[in-house]
């Protein structure tokens, strides 16, 4: 039987994709799931998963071609009879059989040096080579080293961006240095909400003048891409944002009962961990209804109210942090609100968030007690106008009707931006995430 | 000024070391009358008298178990291997006497044992061996393994200078061969720390002993293909000088070791373990090692030949890891 194979739809506003590489030949075998080929497109690199197990039949569309979402690129023989005629593959079109380009120097440091003498080439490898890396039936593997890996980090560079010319194709030092010479490669990656990644973004101004600076001993680290882009967001927003801040404490200790008790039903019914995340979610979705203003954006004399309610999560990272957006959080239910919390998590951590998935954020909330801080004073996500600081829940000693009771609390604080939210409106905002928390009466399973 | 082979470099800091320090004494087979078998105590036992430079049976045991006896008395032996193969015939005495006195009863052993190892000389499988990593996995001990006339003399004096005992792996396929001008003045070359002997960008190679002139006849090849090789002289074995590695593995990236040691258990995989463990993110490609085959030093000249790593084989290595 046979299976088309289409071009997946890879975002709501994505109408054509290009298939950057095959991973498979035509009369290759391959198994549901396996990774077939890939593609880019606007926003995304992707590679794509085959539909079915069977045998590759025949590649409709060539590396390098675009094409319009749901047509047919490739069919496979999903009776697995490896006699099946295959059909050659179309010819690549050229655009993608380029040479790797040379590092193109920097015109203004054009002058200050000869080009570093390139190491001698050796005598080609077989082409073939190349392909036999990279379709060797566990999916594409990008081969490069722990410098290369650690310098795309540092710079934000996607590696699948790159064209390798180490031996078998790897990327190598040369490879990556160049991409970072040129910074045309600095992928389309999720920054930071805000600060867009072509923004060439002013130097990151100094306190005090620069010899205050350097004393003793020390050691000068530069900033990641990522690291600075936070900077100058954290500036741009404490600059343009007067900040206030709201403190308040709720008492857990029912939601923590309920959790406890939920717990291993939950996880047993729904292969998803039990967290209090959904929980704070779910009282900001109520209290954010109950209070429009706080999930807004300033433009000049203009306060725009959003009618979604999408709330930004912060997810910390190795020397960064990045913050997903579950949109519409107001239309998913408890569960919906976990399995997203979740998902992102874990795809911030290994950097496969999409672009769209880190924008458009209505409202933030930053979790220090993850970290066990007591309570934390957060600087406004831009272009929100409030963001909820989440402490650690701990046990505390509470007097309740004149009686000293171990409850688990929890201090909240909320940063909002005076010029659109006064404290009468945050308090009272702060008020209903209390009251929604304490008086928590969802079945969550 | 004269230039002075690596084995007169060694004889001239004996002399010199003996007559600055009375409580300097040479002791092993053959080095007093006859003045060594390569000749590296000739006329010393004329100008210091036998009491000073010792004669003994053929028995290593007994020199090196004498020379630890010698040094809680208060003298600073140096003992003669007359090949190093044989060092391991007092094993005993020096892995668990010399390297364990200082730390379990607090008595230094200030020895030195000395002696010509390595191969390439056709001096078959008894002759010609590098016993050198049986004694860097013996914690106490201080390894060291000149490769040039200069540091032979220097590193010897901090050898016999040091207050606890000091291995001294001599090369004698340079004993005679590589020359150079000394200074004339008293100097010390200090153990511990590895040479810079040429500066490269794409890739570093390690080495020691004869093996780094075999190296840098290598790096010299390489150059004219465009590919610059950092070599690097390690001159101490135990301890390793790690900052001068780590160092040159963050500029260059990648890393060769060559050592003439058989291959299993030689220094190139501590190496390569220190440099995975302290600088994995700086690494463009996998630690290679150019070394020995895991056989006894053959004595039929060709297979020596094959048995040993050549200048051919190390630019092969380090081509292949510098387009890697």
């Amino acid at each position: 039987m046979a299976v088309d194979v289409i071009m997946p739809q890879m975002g709501e506003s994505i109408f054509e994709g290009t298939v950057t590489k095959w991973l498979k030949k035509p009369g290759d075998k391959i198994e549901r799931d396996e990774p077939l080929f890939e593609i880019s497109t606007d926003k995304v690199d992707a590679e794509i998963p085959s539909p079915a197990a069977g045998v590759l039949k025949e590649i409709k569309v060539a590396e390098g071609q675009t094409v319009p979402i749901q047509t047919v690129v490739a069919v496979i023989d999903a009776a697995g009879s490896a006699a099946a005629a295959v059909s050659p593959a179309p010819a690549p079109a050229p655009a993608r059989a380029e040479a790797p380009t040379a590092p193109a120097a920097p015109a203004a440091k054009a002058e200050a040096k000869p080009a570093p003498a390139p190491v001698a080439p050796r005598p080609a490898a077989p082409a073939a080579a190349t392909a036999g890396v990279r379709g060797d039936g566990h999916g594409r593997r990008i081969h490069s080293s722990p410098l290369v890996r650690r310098l795309a980090r540092e710079n934000s560079i996607d590696l699948e961006t790159l064209t390798g010319t180490g031996a078998g194709g790897r990327i190598s030092k040369k490879d990556i240095l160049a991409a970072i010479a040129s910074g045309g490669s600095v992928a389309a990656r999720p920054g930071v909400p805000g600060t867009a990644g072509a923004q060439a973004g002013g130097p990151l101004e100094n306190a005090v003048p620069r010899e205050r600076i350097y004393f003793g001993s020390y050691e000068v680290q530069p900033m990641t891409a990522m690291r600075q882009k936070i900077a100058e967001h954290m500036v741009a927003s404490k600059r343009v944002s007067p900040h206030v801040y709201s403190i308040e404490e709720a008492d857990m200790t029912r939601i923590a009962q309920l959790r406890a008790r939920a717990k291993d039903e939950f996880e047993k019914r729904n292969a998803v961990k039990l967290t209090f995340m959904p929980f704070f979610l779910r009282a900001c979705v109520q209290a954010l209804r109950a209070f429009p203003t706080v999930n807004a954006s300033a433009d000049g004399p203009n306060v725009v109210l959003h009618r979604e309610i999408n709330l930004g999560i912060a997810v910390a990272l190795d020397g960064g942090l990045i913050v997903p957006v579950v949109r519409n959080a107001d239309e998913k239910n408890f569960l919906g609100l976990q399995r997203a919390i979740n998902d992102f998590a874990e795809r911030a951590r290994s950097k496969k968030l999409k672009p769209e998935e880190v924008q458009e954020s209505t409202f933030s909330i930053t979790n220090p007690g993850t970290y066990g801080g007591l309570m934390g004073l957060p600087v406004i996500n831009q272009p929100n106008v409030a963001i909820l600081g989440i402490g650690a829940i701990q046990k505390r000693p509470i007097v309740i009707d004149d009686a000293i009771a171990i409850r688990s609390m929890v201090y909240l604080t909320l940063s909002y931006d005076h010029r659109v939210v006064d404290g009468a409106i945050a308090h009272q905002f702060m008020g209903k995430i209390k009251a929604a928390l304490e008086g928590w009466n969802e079945e969550i399973l | 000024m004269a230039q002075v082979t690596y084995l007169e470099a060694i004889r001239q800091a004996l002399d010199e070391e003996m007559a600055r320090d009375p409580s300097v004494v040479l002791i092993g087979e053959d080095i007093g009358v006859y003045g060594g078998a390569f000749k590296a105590t000739e006329g010393l036992l004329a100008r210091y008298g036998w009491e000073r430079v010792i004669d003994t049976p053929i028995s290593e045991t007994a020199i090196v178990g004498a020379a630890v006896g010698m040094s809680y008395l208060g003298l600073r032996p140096v003992a003669e291997m007359q090949f190093m193969d044989f060092i391991v015939c007092c094993f005993n005495q020096i892995a668990n006497y010399a390297a364990k006195s200082h730390y379990r009863w607090g008595a230094p052993v200030p020895i030195v044992v000395r002696g010509p190892s390595g191969g390439g000389v056709h001096g078959g499988p008894f002759h010609s061996a590098n016993p050198e990593m049986y004694f860097v996995h013996t914690p106490g001990l201080k390894v060291v393994c000149p490769a040039t006339p200069r540091d032979a003399k220097g590193l010897l004096k901090s050898a016999i200078r040091d207050n606890n005992p000091v291995l001294f792996f001599e090369h004698k396929f340079l004993y005679r061969r590589v020359k150079e001008e000394l200074p004339s003045e008293d100097y010390s070359v200090p153990i511990g720390k590895a040479a810079l002997r040429r500066e490269g960008r794409n890739l570093t190679i390690a080495s020691y002993g004869a093996m780094l002139h075999t190296c840098l006849d290598a790096a010299g090849e390489l150059e004219k293909e465009g590919v610059e090789a950092e070599v690097i002289d390690l001159r101490t074995l135990l301890p390793l000088d790690r900052e001068m590695i780590l160092a040159s593995v963050r500029k260059t990236n990648k890393l060769l070791v060559v050592h003439e040691d058989t291959r299993t258990g030689g220094i190139a995989g501590e190496i390569a373990a220190v440099v995975c463990e302290e600088a994995f993110g700086d690494l463009d490609g996998p630690v290679v090692r150019v070394t020995s085959l895991d056989t006894p030093v053959p004595y039929s000249p060709p297979l020596e030949e094959r048995f040993l790593p050549n200048a051919a084989r190390i630019a092969d290595a380090a081509r292949r890891l510098a387009h890697y």
